[in-house]
């Protein structure tokens, strides 16, 4: 109860219900007795968010009860939310021992008396700081989190809370100077050298790594010096502030490293005299170095960017050779193969990249110079073998592209979770999101040629008829709109009228003209059909004849719509049918993928209103409508998902939605819906049909009476 | 000063534009103009398109007459209509007649925002026939030698709806705009803002980083008029960040993430 504070007694009591400690032999009184000393406030912060994490494990909960009464004085309320929430995901992601560690890390903040309360937050500041790393040149990088500072060249990571200065703005400051350094390494080519075999003949190769990283630090900063003047200062303030200064001895090494052609090998060079000196102790926003890292994410790349250029630069050849005259393009054939040159220059903070075919520049696309800019970063040139064109077949198209895996294939070898997408999931209990929590890929469903398509005409014929004639009508025709202030053409009645008026000695009006009024109806709708394993048998075959009834008529309409079934099996399975993305027109393929729709397993229903809103924002619309066909309540296997559970995470699905501008509606056959239904979608957003049968009689009706 | 009111047939162009070419467009355009040929002209916004139709009118010393094409223009905004005078309806030109009569260079800028009738219309004019059809005069308009027609489209907006239909684009010569080279687009900057060439390089540089942010949440990157006017204040004594803020970032997004990003970039760099 807010507004009250609660005795050691009733503290105790609510602690030992939502841990369970009667059967976990968690000793609650204490730390009962400490909380009930707080402030109401307090007291209600602790406890409100020990009951929310106690939803998700009880071992976390307890340890946050158990710390958050010594923090809660000194702690920010938002970094400490942010602390408890990073536990959470990382027990989410990486189970309990992870997540207790996280935990632990509190007591250091204590033990070094931090200032706790300008902190800034990763996720706070990660949207400007991705778009300030996609500015700067060379690869496009990503930024997530860790606990640690450093790259593997494909992302750069930052920890969850950065709070070395008592000042929010300069822990920002350096968040931004971490990611500018981080992004030097890639940029400026520390790993082109193999920095492991490097510091392996020293004693000790971790104490070799450090001194090296310092030494390329020191080079670094000199780039950035060079390159972003205004962010060097920046970083040199952020070290006076901490009394950070170069060591004594470090002095020769500046200076060398400080020349605009010093690179990796020149640290190299130096790194048996650093070496000697004693250790460097980090500056504040060195972070780490972490050669294993980028090793891994080289390997990945390497064979996988060569196989694109290479594909892309045959495309290109082919762009390039076909408007040439046919003879003298096999007069050169014969004489000798096209050849692309590549050339990139690196001077004064640019990366230029020239393409010649046959001396001849072209000027090669977008994701060709990207590719271009990632290769040379990784070699500091573009090695031949990566620009002579693919042949026909030469490479699987697994290697090109991350969609183009068949989704199936993911399960006959061991799981992984590459070339889907993830969408989070709304926790109730814990009354916040639990991150990437749903593994979605997208399917094809298998197209059945049956005569499905025309026998439903058949059945309906009289109703079809009827449809489209109604649709039609509801085509928003052009009209001419008479006595306008400006138009095409002169209205002449109205001229007459305004003429008699003026002899008539009466005001004339100035609404002489006629104007075409073109109205053209805006709207994209996507259909989401229940495929679960409950629709089986008349209700699916309901949905199917509904959805050609309904495809007819919006093809009268011209209105642009997808339609997708969704499925899954446990949040690492859910899946989205594609039957008919927006691009696509109402073919014979996807009649017969219509036919194909089968039942398949559960209805989480989360992801897929998140991922079909996702696309519903990609199109070009005035009015953006979601249908969801669906014969129950969300459900899904052996998981929390049924019952309260997933209506709460649907119900989030559909206010995200609608905050996207997309109106959700759910027709469904689910006669308890009444139960559930106001709730996830709100009044008058849903119908529910009585029975099955009318569903391809009503569906079409409803869509015109909904987007009308 | 009063304004100068000026029908857009006498706009000849009298003082050389800043122009500085960038390949041979101009040597293209001669030669299309001399053959009567149409020009399409291609390319993101604020990168010399409109500057460089100015330098061709005064290179070729016919009039300009512009028309900024919008969601709205329709034929008869183009050709002409009727319009009541006294209680008379007496026919006014638009500007493409205009254009045609006098033989001048009509360029209709952005054309693809026009709407999809207002294309047709410029058809013939467009092809060999080089006629203008007013089909509510019933006259048909034969262009003059001097006469040529030019639009300009960006190809950038990536939007089905607004694309330009091949039969329309397969009647032009076209030429392709893309922002200068560094070394250009410096002197660009400089000469057209009066700033010096260190910091007309860094202006260049952070054009560039923005344009990389050009798909991941920018629709399009920072353009040379945008640095020119970055240029302009900072030559009137406004500090660098706050020239760039004003001028470019808050130009080219609303959106707050966006914005306080392109702050980070201008200000690391100056």
């Amino acid at each position: 109860m807010p507004g009250i504070t609660r005795s050691a007694a009733e503290i105790t009591e609510l602690l030992e219900g939502w841990l369970e400690a009667d059967f976990s032999f968690r000793k609650v009184g204490p730390t009962a007795q400490k909380i009930a000393a707080l402030s109401v406030a307090e007291q209600d912060f602790i406890l409100d968010w020990t009951k929310r994490v106690a939803s998700s494990n009880l071992e976390v909960a307890w340890q946050f009860a158990r710390r958050a009464p010594a923090l809660i004085g000194s702690m920010d309320r938002r970094l400490m939310e942010a602390w408890v929430l990073g536990a959470c995901d990382v027990y989410d992601r990486q189970g309990l021992r992870h997540a207790l560690t996280v935990m632990e890390e509190a007591d250091h903040f204590a033990e070094r008396q931090l200032e706790m309360t300008a902190g800034v937050l990763f996720e706070d500041v990660a949207g400007v700081l991705g778009n300030f790393v996609r500015g700067l040149s060379g690869r496009k990088l990503a930024v997530a989190q860790d606990k640690q500072a450093y790259t593997d060249t494909e992302k750069v990571y930052l920890p969850g809370v950065l709070a070395r200065f008592p000042v929010a703005e300069d822990n920002f400051k350096l968040a931004k100077a971490m990611l500018a350094l981080l992004w030097a390494q890639t940029r400026f080519g520390t790993f082109r050298a193999d920095l492991v075999a490097a510091c392996a003949g020293f004693p000790h190769p971790d104490r070799a790594l450090g001194q090296l990283h310092a030494l390329e630090t020191l080079r670094l900063s000199a780039r950035i010096a060079q390159e972003l003047p205004g962010l060097y200062r920046e970083m040199e303030r952020l070290k006076q502030a901490l009394g950070e200064a170069l060591p004594a001895g470090w002095e020769r090494f500046a200076r060398r490293l400080a020349e605009p052609e010093a690179d990796i090998e020149d640290s190299l060079i130096l790194l048996g005299d650093a070496y000697q000196l004693p250790d460097f102790r980090p500056w504040c926003y060195q972070g780490e170095l972490r050669p294993d890292a980028v090793a891994a994410a080289f390997a990945a790349r390497r064979e996988k960017e060569k196989a694109r250029l290479r594909v892309k630069l045959a495309e290109l050849l082919e762009e390039h050779t076909r408007h040439r005259p046919p003879q003298a393009a096999e007069s050169e054939e014969a004489e000798a193969p096209p050849r692309f040159d590549a050339e990139i220059t690196d001077g004064d903070g640019r990366l230029d990249l020239e393409l010649t075919l046959d001396g001849l520049p072209i000027a090669p696309p977008e994701d060709v110079k990207q590719l271009m800019a990632s290769v040379w970063l990784d070699f500091g040139d573009i090695p031949p073998e990566y620009l002579v064109p693919a042949g026909d077949g030469e490479y699987d198209a697994s290697l090109l592209g991350e969609q183009r895996a068949d989704p199936d294939s993911v399960w006959q070898g061991t799981y992984h979770e590459e070339g889907a997408s993830f969408y989070s999931e709304w926790d109730m209990g814990r009354q916040h999101y639990r991150k990437n929590w749903c593994v979605m890929r997208e399917k094809d469903v298998v197209p059945v040629y049956d005569g499905f398509h025309r026998e439903t005409l058949d059945k309906h014929a009289a109703l079809v008829k009827h449809l489209r004639r109604a649709f039609e009508a509801m085509r928003d025709e052009n009209r001419l709109l008479k006595r306008q202030a400006w138009g095409d053409d002169v209205d002449i009645d109205a001229l007459v009228e305004a003429i008699a008026d003026a002899r008539d000695g009466s005001e004339m009006s100035d609404r002489l003209f006629v104007r075409q009024h073109r109205a053209e109806r805006s709207i994209a709708v996507a259909f989401m059909v229940d495929m679960s394993g409950s629709t089986k048998g008349w209700i699916n075959e309901a949905e199917r004849e509904a959805l050609v009834l309904l495809c007819e008529a919006l093809e009268r309409l011209g209105d642009r719509y997808a339609i997708y079934g969704f499925s899954g099996i446990t949040r690492k399975r859910c899946e989205l049918f594609r039957i008919k993305t927006f691009g696509e027109p109402y073919n014979d393929e996807v009649k017969a993928r219509i036919s194909g729709i089968r039942a398949q397993e559960y209805t989480r229903m989360g992801f897929a209103i998140r991922h079909l809103s996702e696309l519903l924002q990609g199109v070009e619309a005035r009015t953006k409508v979601l249908i969801t066909l669906s014969d129950g309540r969300p459900d899904d296997y052996f998981d929390i998902y049924r019952g309260q559970y997933g209506i709460e995470d649907t119900r989030m699905a559909l206010i995200e939605a609608r905050r996207a501008g997309v109106h959700p509606f759910c027709i469904t056959i689910d006669r308890d819906a009444r139960d559930y239904l106001p709730h996830m979608y709100g009044p008058a957003r849903y119908i529910i049909l009585d029975d099955v049968k009318d569903l391809p009689f009503k569906i079409s009706d409803i869509y015109r009476r909904l987007t009308a | 000063m009063d304004a100068h009111a000026l029908a857009p047939e006498e706009h000849f162009i009298q003082k050389e534009p800043y122009y500085e070419a960038v390949g041979n467009e101009i040597a293209i355009f001669e030669a299309a103009y001399r053959h009567k040929l149409p020009i399409l002209l291609k390319g993101p916004t604020g990168c010399g398109k409109t500057r460089f139709m100015e330098y061709m009118a005064w290179h070729l010393k016919r009039p300009l007459i512009t028309v900024s094409c919008h969601d709205d223009l329709t034929a008869s905004d183009l050709v002409g209509r009727y319009l009541v005078k006294g209680g008379e309806t007496v026919w006014v030109d638009g500007p493409m007649t205009r254009a045609v009569r006098v033989g001048g260079i009509c360029y209709l800028d952005e054309i693809v925002e026009a709407r999809k009738d207002t294309m047709v219309v410029i058809h013939p004019l467009a092809d060999d026939r080089r006629t203008l059809p007013m089909e509510k005069l019933g006259q048909l308009l034969e262009a003059p030698e001097d006469f040529c027609l030019a639009i300009s489209y960006n190809p950038g907006y990536q939007s089905v709806l607004k694309d330009l239909k091949q039969s329309t684009r397969q009647r032009f010569v076209a030429l392709e705009f893309d922002y200068p080279a560094a070394e250009l687009e410096r002197k660009i900057v400089a000469a057209e803002s009066g700033v010096d060439m260190a910091l007309a390089d860094k202006l260049v540089k952070f054009a560039r980083m923005t344009r990389n942010l050009k798909g991941s949440g920018l629709e399009e990157g920072a353009s040379t008029r945008l640095l020119v006017h970055a240029g302009k204040l900072i030559a009137g004594g406004i500090d660098p960040v706050t020239a760039c803020r004003g001028a470019v970032a808050q130009a080219v997004t609303d959106d707050a993430d966006m914005l306080a990003a392109i702050q980070e970039l201008s200000s690391s760099i100056f």
